[in-house]
């Protein structure tokens, strides 16, 4: 998926694209397969939602109603609004290889016979933007977006929106309802997107890093896609690591890699003077793993054994050198400033928890903030909430509460953080 | 009053999508990239072009962060204050950042060249810490990095 993707110049355009084979799976897929056949070859495959929720696709897409009574138009949307604190991997996808993103959404809208796609873009990905419009209108000027796409009879326009920023609006209805140009509010499910999605008609919301996978499964088989992985998962995925190791940065391995390889090998270790305490496996929503964990290969399942989330497969590392205290406000800081403000727990709770943490790490805690403190952790379990937030939210508090305890009472108890 | 170019560009967005009103969230980014900022005049005025109501509007305008509702100076800085940035020292950063300009978040330097914000995760956590100016993203950053950095925004 990263072949063709080189940090630092600029990614392949239409004509180049075509000449390594990129577009041979459109042409191959719109003129040679029925839209169910290919929808079957991407559950065959069992590629797993990128987004972080891991949901198979092609289940999904074969949730789209596709009799010809069904309501229209049918959308698909490519979910680019990366804003999970510690995740850049779309980013990287988004900006190194825009075209494989074109020639996937080409592929899945054709497989839910959905005539109007949009690409849902965070706001702050400026060279993203720019590098999708000039993407997309050489697609349309080469006839693989617009009317009859390489004389197939099929018809696909694509559009970009970029939003005006809120980490809400990557949860899959509330960016629905922003592209919708309200506020982005998450809806109650079911009515699932499938049947009732942007503008009330059946849509496909799909990850970048999902979509850009589309193309090779259609060009190589789904025996092929899953082969790659090292636990039968299927497919390889774009890792992160940030923190203070000595060499951050992204890379595309077999799903199952190891958070040692991950760490030790491809981020090179800590850097010297800093020590291991933990880490979040897939962005600031998921659980802490900590050394007795190292071993634990990162893909969906294997990950939530371990009480966890791999979530977006992007590690921050928390060191010895760092405040666990601090570390989790900060989290629990942007949780709360990015809520919705549409469901109660998630609203008043938040808030709450995040003061909390904060008079903790001030050292005006008290040992009973700590029970409060897990009650929330409860009280914004899912079920309780509207949407993932508040949930997310208490991940890395539960386990942070867990692993940390003591630092928590080091800090109430001697008045003050014992880092600073 | 809108000017015929924001008019003319608003018109362009609402042409991708089912009805005027999905493009209020567009309407607003047109309308701040040509002013800095969107007044209580201007989301009525955008309310008025896309027959929306003057309260439905404003609910936008006010949910999404990066609409400014205040005037801002020439330039906005974004600092990122997510966990990574403040593993590698965004809060350095800010404090530098916060004396030389004399302002603290929210605020804008007296002669208007500089606003002071700051913004989640912007998708640069390997090369932390990172902020942007305007459009422009930068990483790595250190102190003398941002002098010079500083120096190119009037």
């Amino acid at each position: 998926m990263t072949k063709h993707i080189r940090p630092g110049t600029p990614p392949l355009n239409l004509t180049e694209y075509i000449r390594v084979g990129g577009y041979d799976s459109v042409g191959k897929a719109l003129k040679e397969m029925a839209p169910a056949d290919v929808t079957s070859l991407v559950k065959a495959s069992n590629l797993l939602g990128r987004g972080g929720a891991g949901f198979p696709t092609g289940v999904k897409w074969s949730l789209v109603p596709m009799d010809k009574e069904c309501l229209k138009p049918k959308y698909l949307v490519c979910n680019a609004d990366e804003m999970e604190p510690g995740a850049f991997k779309d980013r990287y996808l988004l900006e190194g290889n825009p075209h494989q993103l074109i020639a996937g959404m080409i592929i899945a809208a054709y497989a839910v016979q959905a005539e109007k796609a949009y690409i849902f873009l965070r706001w702050a990905y400026k060279k993203a933007e720019v590098i999708l419009n000039k993407a997309i209108d050489e697609a349309y000027e080469a006839g693989y977006l617009g009317k009859n796409i390489l004389g197939s009879g099929f018809d696909l326009d694509l559009h970009v929106h970029s939003s005006a920023g809120r980490y809400i609006c990557g949860e899959e209805t509330a960016l629905l309802t922003s592209l919708e140009g309200k506020r982005g509010i998450p809806r109650a499910k079911p009515p699932f997107p499938a049947n009732s999605g942007l503008f009330g008609k059946p849509t496909v919301v799909n990850n970048v890093e999902t979509l850009s996978w589309i193309s090779h499964i259609v060009e190589n088989g789904a025996d092929w896609f899953k082969s790659l992985s090292l636990t039968g998962t299927g497919g390889t995925k774009l890792y992160g690591v940030s923190g203070r190791v000595k060499n951050p940065g992204i890379w595309e391995l077999p799903l199952g890699t190891t958070i040692r390889e991950l760490l030790e090998e491809h981020a090179g270790g800590m850097i010297d003077g800093y020590r291991f305490r933990g880490l979040l496996p897939g962005g600031a929503s998921t659980d802490f793993l900590t050394e007795m964990h190292l071993d634990v290969k990162m893909d969906f399942s294997t990950v939530g054994t371990a009480g966890s989330r791999m979530g977006t497969g992007t590690m921050i590392i928390l060191d010895d050198r760092t405040c666990p205290v601090a570390f989790i406000h900060n989290i629990e800081k942007f949780f709360a400033l990015e809520s919705c403000g549409w469901c109660t727990p998630c609203r008043e709770g938040l808030p709450w928890v995040e003061k909390m943490l904060a008079s903790i790490e001030e050292g005006t805690g008290k040992m009973e903030y700590l029970d409060i403190l897990k009650f929330h952790t409860k009280y914004l379990a899912p079920g309780n909430t509207f949407c993932a937030h508040a949930p997310g939210a208490a991940e890395p508090l539960q386990s942070g509460l867990n692993y940390f305890y003591d630092d928590f009472v080091k800090h109430i108890t001697e008045k003050k953080c014992p880092w600073r | 009053m809108l000017t015929d170019e924001e008019k003319k560009e608003i018109l362009e967005e609402v042409e991708h999508y089912p009805s005027p009103s999905v493009a209020c969230i567009d309407a607003l980014k047109i309308v701040q990239h040509h002013r800095g900022w969107v007044s209580d005049e201007a989301v009525k005025d955008i309310s008025e072009m896309l027959m929306m109501s003057n309260e439905e509007a404003d609910s936008v305008a006010t949910f999404y962060s990066r609409i400014h509702r205040k005037p801002v100076g020439r330039n906005v800085i974004l600092i990122c204050d997510s966990i990574s940035c403040m593993i590698m020292g965004y809060g350095s950063l800010y404090d530098y950042l916060s004396e030389k300009l004399g302002v603290k978040f929210g605020e804008t330097t007296p002669d208007g060249r500089f606003t002071l914000l700051p913004v989640s995760c912007l998708g640069d956590c390997d090369h932390a810490p990172a902020m942007m100016i305007n459009n422009d993203h930068f990483n790595n950053l250190s102190t003398e990095k941002i002098e010079d950095i500083l120096n190119s925004y009037k």
